[in-house]
């Protein structure tokens, strides 16, 4: 493939006048390296997780051709050049050695579990109910949670449960020591050490992140999620995320994330890798509400992710679904390669973008088996200062008979000192492509609000009815209960943008 | 009952004076017609009425049902049972046209204290509404207005006005571009709301709609005033005479 180094980016700044919710710190001791980066930072990483040598060496094969590399300039983003020696690439809770130590042994249950981060995590609505659950207490709720705290993940819920239907769920660092032939199996091998700047500089120092493998056959029972959270300053987030499903398995897996407020910028530079045998599916939806700066843009995450999914097999399919709603710089390109005859990309976006921030995002289909098809929706929702962009790719290969694809982009203005841009770029190698491009600009105009207005509804309601309605075809992709945070969450991205 | 009581009231946009001192009181129970020439400025004194932002009312008072409306938000009104009809209502695509209703009418109910209305009830009584204005139910499933024609558009309003039942129903222009059949249902709309407890304002350049929806008094508005009252006899006398003699007689 020369294709593409299809990779997510973004950048950026500033600012919202909303309140962010979710700025709180959590007060505990922090294991951190030092900032800085070089081999050694590298080893000490590999060495604190106990790596096995195959992973340290991968590493340092990423970190040596980071060096090479330069930050891409072509994302519709503007921030200043980020110093990567000033940030420190591991911050673990301290209890976390030792709760690496019992992680073999480790009992089901949050019992050790530093409760602060517990409490950071009833914050932020997770439902580590896991305890409860064994008590009897509640229900179980049907979703399996992972959670990272700064570069650790702290506790898998219902393991058990998970573990009966053949599906592993696991931290990254887990996996690494309980299932190295997977990772050795699949690591990088849908998004390279070297496929892109963040990507290597990802592969060189990630810390940890969620492992999935269904097997053949097995459809996992309940929805997974992960939920990430930078908590300590002046450090970097990296992590990864590899999902494996074999042939004819099914599984569906939600990220969702967070960071507390904070005056400098931080930056999260994650990879997520896809693999899907024939006739499997995988499902990844994402809430993305990192903060996104105060309200002159200052603060905020910028979030350089690169996300691609390889529908491996015959009759695979592969389904991004994100809202984007945080981050004061989005560059973000969750991808689907269409390696299996008759497999099936899909992407349904999102992108909300208020105050200062920037956003830079979109998919690339890259079209390689016969009659592979790919869906393309994004939305985008500009209030405020921002800059909003969708760059997309559909690439036809050679190989690729009677592929199709469908894109539909529609972008919301709300007031008019923000914009939206498209970039759509289609390569079409082979002719007998079907591909579909649509597009729509509109904006939400005082005469909407006032009829609304007039029959009662008040102006924050008229607002969010009208982008929901915006927002509707994708908001239908997500699992239930995530749609309806995610509209909650767009009523606050956009509190105040009106009027 | 007086329901609305305009005194003295002047508005303008800009630094352009619109409203020059407008009086007019309406009573429950009573329907009033507003004429006059285009650009006069009845769909102005419709959206102060209603709230609408950038009018700036510069001198006199509104009561509504006791309370001063010049003071509450555009919401408030709506809820305190003031109803626009607009003359071009606005499109909302993307807004399903059922959507709208049932937030109208919870807003509604919520603030009078009621809980939401059980679907299956509201669904029924919208049902019901759709037919008596001779509406496909097609139509609840539209954005609210999105691509309804002019005369759809119209109908459209006046379904709203028969769901939220409104003390005071302020319809501007509700004639304009309806065929005949459907100016006879919007009519026997109109007439469904008309009652000892309510008020209805029409504003029309046409008295083939006071024909059907009989007014107990005509205004006539000129350059921001009301330079004419009288009964409905004023409104044949308009459509016999034009408006020349009497801007006349009144200048
Ligand atoms: N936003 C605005 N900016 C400037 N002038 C305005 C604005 N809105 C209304 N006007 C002016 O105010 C005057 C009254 O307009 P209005 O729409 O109230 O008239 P009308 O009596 O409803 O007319 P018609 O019978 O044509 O509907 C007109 O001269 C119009 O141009
Ligand atoms: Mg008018």
């Amino acid at each position: 493939m020369t294709e593409q180094h299809i990779t997510e980016q973004q950048e950026i700044e500033h600012l919202m006048q909303r309140e962010y919710k979710y700025g709180f710190t959590t007060d505990i001791e922090q294991d951190i390296i030092p900032p800085g980066l070089n081999e050694d930072v590298i080893r000490l990483i590999s060495a604190k997780k106990n790596e096995p040598e195959f992973l340290l060496e991968w590493r340092l094969k990423a970190y040596r051709h980071w060096l090479t590399m330069t930050p891409p300039t072509w994302a519709h983003v503007h921030y200043p050049p980020i110093d990567y020696q000033a940030l420190s690439y591991y911050a673990a809770p301290k209890t976390a050695d030792e709760l690496a130590e019992i992680e073999a042994s480790k009992p089901q249950s949050l019992d050790e579990v530093d409760p602060k981060l517990l409490e950071t995590y009833e914050k932020l609505g997770i439902p580590l109910h896991e305890r409860a659950v064994l008590a009897g207490v509640v229900q179980p709720s049907n979703v399996a949670v992972d959670a990272v705290f700064d570069s650790v993940s702290v506790t898998t819920t219902f393991k058990a449960k998970l573990a009966e239907a053949g599906v592993i769920f696991c931290s990254f660092s887990e996996a690494v020591h309980n299932h190295p032939d997977l990772i050795k199996k699949y690591l990088g091998t849908v998004v390279p050490a070297g496929d892109n700047y963040y990507a290597a500089l990802n592969s060189a120092v990630f810390s940890d992140g969620s492992f999935v493998f269904v097997p053949k056959g097995v459809r996992c029972p309940m929805e997974l999620s992960t939920y990430f959270r930078i908590n300590a300053k002046n450090t970097g987030q990296f992590e990864r995320t590899l999902i494996v499903a074999e042939e004819g398995a099914h599984v569906s897996y939600l990220e969702g994330c967070t960071a507390p407020q904070r005056d400098e910028n931080q930056l999260h530079a994650a990879v997520v890798e896809l693999v899907a045998l024939d006739d499997a599916t995988i499902k990844y939806s994402t809430v993305q509400n990192w903060y996104p700066g105060d309200e002159e843009g200052k603060g905020g995450i910028y979030n350089f992710v690169t996300k691609r999914g390889d529908a491996r097999g015959a009759r695979s399919k592969i389904t991004w679904t994100q809202v984007e709603a945080g981050s004061a710089i989005t560059w973000k390109y969750p991808s689907c390669i269409l390696r299996g005859d008759d497999s099936v990309g899909e992407f349904y976006s999102v992108a909300v973008s208020n105050n200062y921030q920037q956003v830079d995002s979109g998919t690339k289909m890259i079209h390689l088996g016969k009659r592979t098809r790919s869906t393309i929706v994004s939305k985008s929702i500009s209030a405020g200062h921002s800059q909003n962009a969708y760059r997309g790719l559909v690439h036809i290969a050679k190989s690729a008979d009677d592929a199709r694809n469908y894109t539909q982009c529609d972008a919301l203005l709300i007031g008019d000192r923000n914009g939206a841009h498209t970039f759509p770029y289609i390569e079409a190698k082979n002719s007998t492509a079907q591909i579909e491009h649509e597009a729509t600009t509109s904006k939400i105009s005082d005469d909407q609000i006032f009829y609304l207005q007039s029959r009662g509804i008040s102006e924050e309601n008229a607002t969010n009815m009208i982008v929901n309605g915006f927002c509707k075809e994708v908001f239908n992709e997500l699992p239930m209960e995530f749609a309806v945070e995610a509209q909650a969450l767009l009523a606050v991205s956009l509190e105040g943008s009106v009027g | 009952m007086k329901l609305l009581e305009i005194k003295n009231l002047h508005a303008k946009i800009g630094d352009k004076p619109i409203l020059r001192g407008i009086n007019l009181c309406i009573n429950a129970g009573e329907v009033h017609a507003i004429m006059g020439p285009n650009g006069s400025g009845k769909s102005t004194l419709c959206q102060v009425l209603g709230g609408r932002e950038g009018f700036e009312v510069t001198e006199g008072s509104v009561t509504y049902d006791g309370k001063n409306l010049l003071e509450l938000s555009t919401e408030e009104r709506a809820t305190a049972g003031l109803l626009l009809g607009f003359q071009h209502p606005v499109e909302i695509p993307g807004v399903k046209n059922i959507y709208l209703l049932k937030e109208a009418l919870n807003a509604q109910r919520a603030a009078r204290g009621l809980d939401e209305i059980d679907t299956f009830a509201f669904m029924k009584q919208v049902r019901e509404l759709t037919k008596t204005m001779g509406m496909d139910d097609a139509f609840l499933h539209r954005g609210v207005n999105a691509g309804f024609s002019g005369g759809e558009k119209k109908r459209n309003e006046i379904l709203q006005m028969l769901l939220l039942q409104p003390k005071l129903a302020l319809l501007d222009e509700t004639d304009s571009g309806l065929d005949i059949d459907a100016l006879k249902v919007v009519s026997e709309g109109i007439n469904m709301l008309r009652g000892a407890d309510r008020g209805i304002v029409l504003v029309t350049h046409y008295q083939r709609l006071l024909s059907y929806v009989e007014p107990d008094f005509v205004h006539i508005l000129y350059k921001g005033k009301i330079i004419k009252s009288g009964d409905k006899s004023l409104a044949l006398q308009l459509e016999a005479e034009g408006y020349q003699d009497i801007l006349e007689a009144a200048s």
